[in-house]
């Protein structure tokens, strides 16, 4: 039996859809990063997502320029032919959009546009005009990493793409990026209450087709335990909404050697599949250095795929004795602080950040407290170091000054250096993430 | 493949431990800040006083910041591949301001979407006005070096350093 959510009656869009027949034949969906500023390379990227040798869906990236809402400088880069670092979808027009996805010839092949905007209504408008039906982000998500919009107003403008998109597309996909939080050194506690809590802001704003996101982190058995904690609230709090939980391979610094970025992203298929997660968003062995190609992107569905279809669970990946209850409790005291603060979900996210009840780690927006701090423990595990004003504990409140230049880059590189490492030595035999998990 | 990892010394630089205003920024279209809180801590461990003022930043929000804090030094940074686009813009901007126009501003970062294959941008931003351009690890070595160095504008000018708070 399926732990995600009851079959809907309601029509199905294309992107849920796949996930649907991916999680009935017992498969790993997989989905690239991917975006190009034109609509040549962007329509040739999307047809090699679609024939690659693994279980896809593909992705429309978009550029900074129109993330930021800056369609202007999007226009002249590429009217000069300039590199941009995305598809700028608001720049080229809905209607050139559609006839891009037509042109690359997929037939029904499902396509979410992935973004980055605190304030994505125009995004959202697009992508219904193009005839697509599934993007991401959140208000939170979207704001705090992303922009200095203050979180009202992305909390408004959220509210308004959600109801939107629930309105033009019978069946439309939204998914969290609540569990990605500047993509490293933020406990998995507070990742999974933010997807949690997004996804409740979205069903309030009309929307049943839902993902909840967590970023693959430091520790192979502490992300099992965290994906279990988010599978068990999710299925509390979003009954009745059709969901399913997505992983994203790690959103740090990533290592710079070849062997040391497939080793972890296999190790990030391989937790996607032992947990039982429906769908799975890649990295490339280019991340560290440049924008992925087409080809690393191909190369890298396929490799996750294989890890996926091969994967086994060993002693080593367990989480502890009550690891994942007391990850659960924590993350479920983050949701409950938060909703008790206001009867409407975007009110009681506003007001819990301003009371500093939510509180991102090293986060430098202005409606963030700047309270907390984490560290990676002896054993890789991602720890509180100060809880600030949220309601868990930290293991040793040391305040947030005692950081240095260099500790934090240590920590930054912690999964960079563990894999680069690993995959230098001839001797390794272990799996990095044991090492990454045990050392 | 990129430059190789900068090695980090821990150098004493006596030259530099004068307390100057150093003005950290991101550009307008980049929102990471990792960089920024790095860059921060390191400068910090210089002995500076640094304004972060964090992640998209419009031009006229930088050019205001400018002339609300009067920095020794300003430093861009930025990683989102747009960097080179971003700087040529508002490097011309700060530039046709007249007060400002005289200001050491250097950037540094991944500059371009297609790493150290896509070759380097420093040339076209120096021209375009920055004093100088760190690209991507590898600058943070250069970049110690460079404040230490004697010539440096702003670090080493004759303005007694800020008193400290
Ligand atoms: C974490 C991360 C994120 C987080 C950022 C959260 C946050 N608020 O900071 C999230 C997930 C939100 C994110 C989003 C995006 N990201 Co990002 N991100 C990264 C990642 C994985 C790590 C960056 C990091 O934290 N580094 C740690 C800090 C301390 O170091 P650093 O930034 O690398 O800087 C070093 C040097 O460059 C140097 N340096 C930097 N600036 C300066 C300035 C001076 C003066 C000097 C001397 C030195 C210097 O010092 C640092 C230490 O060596 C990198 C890839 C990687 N490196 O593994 C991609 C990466 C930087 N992101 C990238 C992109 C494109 C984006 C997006 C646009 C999404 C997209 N299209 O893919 C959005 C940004 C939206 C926007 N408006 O710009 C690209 C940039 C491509 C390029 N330049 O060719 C990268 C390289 C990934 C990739 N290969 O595609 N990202």
């Amino acid at each position: 039996m399926s732990a995600a959510g009851l079959p809907q009656p309601r029509p199905a869009g294309s992107f849920a859809d796949a996930v649907a027949r991916a999680r009935a034949a017992g498969e790993l969906l997989v989905q690239p990063r991917m975006g190009f500023p034109t609509v040549e390379q962007m329509g040739a990227g999307l047809r090699a997502v679609h024939d690659a040798r693994a279980r896809t869906v593909g992705t429309i990236t978009l550029d900074s320029y129109t993330r930021v809402g800056d369609h202007g400088s999007a226009r002249r880069a590429l009217q000069a032919g300039e590199d941009l670092n995305g598809f700028p979808i608001v720049a080229h027009g809905g209607q050139v959009t559609r006839r891009m996805i037509d042109d690359a010839g997929t037939g029904g092949f499902a396509v979410q546009v992935r973004h980055g905007s605190p304030l994505p209504l125009g995004i959202v408008q697009a992508l219904v005009d193009a005839g697509l039906d599934a993007t991401e982000g959140g208000p939170v998500s979207y704001c705090l990493p992303y922009s200095r919009t203050p979180l009202t107003e992305a909390v408004d403008a959220w509210a308004r793409s959600c109801e939107l998109l629930a309105e033009q597309v019978p069946g439309a996909h939204l998914e969290s990026f609540g569990g990605c939080m500047l993509g490293q050194l933020c406990p998995p506690s507070l990742l999974v209450a933010l997807s949690v809590l997004e996804g409740l802001f979205f069903r309030r704003h009309g929307l049943h087709s839902i993902s909840l996101s967590y970023a693959q982190q430091t520790s192979f058995p502490q992300d099992v335990a965290a994906l279990a904690a988010l599978r068990r609230l999710s299925g509390e709090y979003l009954e009745g909404a059709d969901w399913h939980v997505v992983l994203y391979t790690y959103m740090g610094v990533f290592p710079r050697s070849v062997p040391g970025a497939l080793a972890l992203l296999r190790d990030s298929a391989r937790l996607a599949a032992v947990t039982g997660t429906e769908r799975l968003i890649v990295k490339t062995p280019a991340e560290a250095h440049r924008i992925p190609t087409v080809e690393d992107n191909v190369r890298a569905l396929e490799e996750a795929a294989a890890a996926a279809r091969d994967a086994a669970f060993t002693e080593a990946d367990l989480p502890d004795d009550g690891e994942a209850d007391d990850l659960y409790r924590e993350a479920r005291d983050l949701i409950e602080a938060t909703l008790e603060l206001n009867g409407d979900v975007g009110r009681a996210l506003t007001a819990a950040f301003a009371r500093g009840h939510l509180d991102v780690p090293y986060c430098l927006h202005a409606d963030n407290a700047q309270r907390t701090r984490s560290h990676i423990d002896r054993r890789g595990r991602l720890q509180w170091t100060s809880a600030g004003r949220m309601p868990v504990r930290a293991a040793a409140d040391r305040g947030t000054g005692a950081v240095g230049a260099e500790e934090l880059l240590g920590m930054l590189s912690h999964v960079q250096n563990t894999f680069d490492r690993a995959a230098l030595e001839p001797s390794a035999q272990s799996s990095p993430a044991l090492r990454a998990g045990h050392a | 493949m990129s430059a190789a990892p900068a090695v980090i010394a821990p150098e004493p630089l006596p030259s530099t431990t004068g307390r100057r205003r150093v003005l950290v920024s991101s550009v307008s279209s980049d929102s990471h800040t990792w960089n920024l809180v790095f860059l921060q801590l390191l400068l910090e461990e210089l002995g500076h006083t640094v304004t972060n003022i964090g992640a998209c930043v419009p031009d006229d929000l930088l050019i205001a910041e400018c002339r609300r804090h009067r920095p020794d030094m300003v430093v861009i940074s930025s990683v989102n591949g747009h960097g080179y686009l971003d700087g040529r813009r508002l490097i011309a901007r700060l530039r046709a301001e007249p007060d400002l126009a005289g200001i050491p501003v250097v950037i540094g970062g991944k500059l371009g979407t297609r790493g150290a294959e896509g070759g380097s941008h420093a040339s076209e931003l120096v021209e375009a006005g920055f004093d100088a351009v760190f690209e991507d690890s590898a600058g943070i070595g250069e970049f110690r070096r460079y404040l230490a160095a004697p010539q440096t504008p702003a670090l080493h000018h004759d303005t007694p350093p800020v008193p400290v708070p």
